[in-house]
């Protein structure tokens, strides 16, 4: 992969200061997204480099969710393009993302009730390894598949809930198996949509530790939608603020807690 | 190890079957029909239990097996390994090519789409008078015995050889199935049936893999269906009604569509039930009604979804 040969000098800095490499990696030029006369996005550029970890914030309604959908494929927009490492992925499906690493997980959580914590991560694995049309497997290649299953679930801190049914987990558990099998995929870009929703705070705690640790452990690049204010300025890097479909503003924490606008539209009216 | 010692007393006792089963009253073709309905049912339970999809028209490649048998040996040779080949790879066919029509549906649509095209092939039968036999459906072919070297399985006049048969058949099936179902296709299938859209997201194709299951499904049911037609030495339309693939949906409910050996449980329940009570009385569909009503109301999984309530670690 092209991020692990700048990984080690990145590694030796504290994150926040660390320089993202200024590889171009997901761009959107002017897009937009109409639902009828509603303009869930409307005209929006972006721009976000390898190893980021970025925010995005916004009123409800503010148009983030389509936002993740125009990116991840489950929707085409109405115009503009996506642009993924250089390669338009417009008009792209959902699998052809996937294989690119662009992973995401849901703002209403989208696991496999009925199995346990083992067999939801398995199958994510499995799946990574382009093993899902194979009738049989080998006694290796199974060995091998419970080992990467067993490594992901000490990643996210569920080996002692491996065998309990992940219907019956705490909504908070859920959440992290719902990342635990998006890591399966071995993400390049991990879309993370309300990944605290509804969580208590040790849950939410335990959330937060896990997304910092991906994004400095792994240097993986992060995207994710967020409510909570505390969240969103103690990990960040950067934050992309949305307002009725377009980019209000976007910049450094720093810069967007002194945005006035922002200030007026946004963050004045939670605080 | 429990499941290891269950397994191997079920085997031991339909290895025995043809000594017990006529000391109470039964005959070992009730037996042969008992596994063949299992295979069939089982096959089945990949796409209805395994995959989620509702497939209701299975009957169709049960009795194109049933049908490829029959006129292999009527108008072709006089062999029964070929009889069960052609016929397994005619109602398999069959599946694999109309796959791409069922896997894009969903739900009630899947439903619709299988019982349509099952019927379809039904009003074929019917239609075909001079080959297929129409309505009366189709005779005058016999199973033939088998030749292996100098030793020969008179399958032909023994109906007790004819059972070992179909418990070979049953043991081959079951093992194949067994291992599917513990291999990542399997695992993807389940993973499907649970949440659709996360498998999507993880860049699966899903419609590949429902096809996948509704071709493996239709080579197996019409695997059941050729030592059914051998059975009898007569297959109808009647083979491929829906009425028969609701028969096979109903026996997969009572014994438990998710667990492996479910579909057994339900089909010797239903088997074994028709067969005393229609000796009985002409309205023995009155009481398998209740029967089935009874089962659903006591064991909303089926009877074996007791034992494992947990029923995806078959």
């Amino acid at each position: 992969m092209s991020v692990a040969a700048t990984e080690e000098p990145v590694r030796t800095m504290p994150p926040a200061a660390a320089q993202a490499p200024k590889t171009p990696f997901l761009r959107m030029d002017n897009v937009s997204r109409h639902f009828g006369s509603l303009k869930a996005v409307d005209g929006v550029s972006f721009e976000m480099h390898a190893g980021e970890m970025r925010a995005v914030i916004g009123p409800n309604g503010a148009g983030k969710t389509t936002f993740f959908n125009l990116i991840s494929g489950l929707l085409p927009p109405t115009s503009g393009q996506v642009i993924f490492e250089g390669e338009n992925i417009t008009e792209q499906p959902i699998v052809k993302r996937v294989a690119k690493g662009i992973i995401r997980t849901f703002q209403i959580t989208e696991i496999l009730p009925d199995l346990s914590v083992f067999e939801n991560i398995r199958v994510g694995v499995e799946t990574a390894e382009k093993l899902n049309s194979k009738p049989w497997i080998s006694r290796s290649a199974r060995a091998a598949v419970n080992d990467r299953v067993a490594e992901l679930m000490k990643i996210v801190n569920l080996t002692g809930k491996a065998n309990r049914t992940v219907g019956e987990l705490a909504h908070g558990d859920q959440r992290v198996v719902e990342v635990a099998v998006a890591l399966s995929g071995r993400p390049r870009l991990l879309l993370l949509d309300e990944p605290t929703a509804g969580m208590g705070d040790t849950e939410t705690d335990h959330m937060v530790d896990l997304i910092r640790r991906l994004h400095q452990d792994q240097n993986m690049s992060i995207l994710f939608i967020e409510h909570d204010m505390d969240i969103v300025f103690g990990i960040a890097q950067h934050i992309t603020v949305l307002d009725q479909g377009r980019v209000l503003a976007d910049g450094t924490p720093d810069a967007i807690s002194n945005d006035p606008k922002v200030r007026a539209a946004y963050l004045g009216s939670i605080e | 190890m429990t499941r290891l010692i269950s397994v191997g007393v079920m085997w031991i006792i339909l290895i025995l079957l043809p000594w017990w089963l006529p000391m109470i009253g039964g005959y070992t073709a009730l037996g042969s029909k008992v596994l063949i309905y299992a295979i069939a049912t089982m096959g089945l339970n990949l796409v209805l239990g395994f995959t989620g999809g509702l497939s209701f028209g299975q009957a169709a490649y049960f009795g194109l097996g049933a049908y490829g048998a029959g006129m292999t040996l009527k108008y072709l040779a006089l062999s029964t390994p070929l009889a069960i080949l052609i016929g397994t790879l005619v109602g398999g066919l069959a599946a694999t090519i109309l796959g791409p029509l069922v896997m894009r549906r969903r739900g009630i649509y899947f439903a619709m789409i299988t019982i349509a095209i099952g019927q379809l092939f039904y009003f074929v039968m019917v239609r075909w008078n001079n080959v297929t036999g129409g309505e009366d459906g189709l005779a005058g072919f016999g199973r033939q015995d088998i030749h292996l070297g100098p030793a020969v399985i008179p399958i032909s006049s023994s109906g007790d050889a004819f059972y070992y048969l179909v418990l070979l058949g049953f043991t081959v099936a079951v093992a194949i199935m067994w291992v599917i179902l513990q291999s990542p296709l399997g695992h993807t299938w389940v993973a499907i049936r649970e949440n659709r859209r996360r498998m999507e997201f993880l860049g699966i194709r899903v419609e590949r893999y429902v096809w996948a299951a509704f071709a493996i499904a239709g080579f197996i049911t019409a695997f059941a269906g050729t030592l059914n037609a051998m059975l009898f030495n007569f297959t109808s339309p009647q083979d491929l009604h829906w009425i028969l693939s609701g028969n096979f949906v109903i026996m997969i409910i009572l014994g438990g569509m998710r667990s492996f050996f479910g579909p057994l449980i339900g089909v010797i329940i239903f088997v074994v039930a028709q067969d005393y009570l229609s000796s009985v009385t002409g309205n023995w569909m009155t009481f398998i009604g209740m029967i089935f009503v009874c089962i659903v109301l006591l064991f909303p999984r089926g009877v074996l979804g007791i034992f494992n309530r947990r029923a995806e670690a078959i």
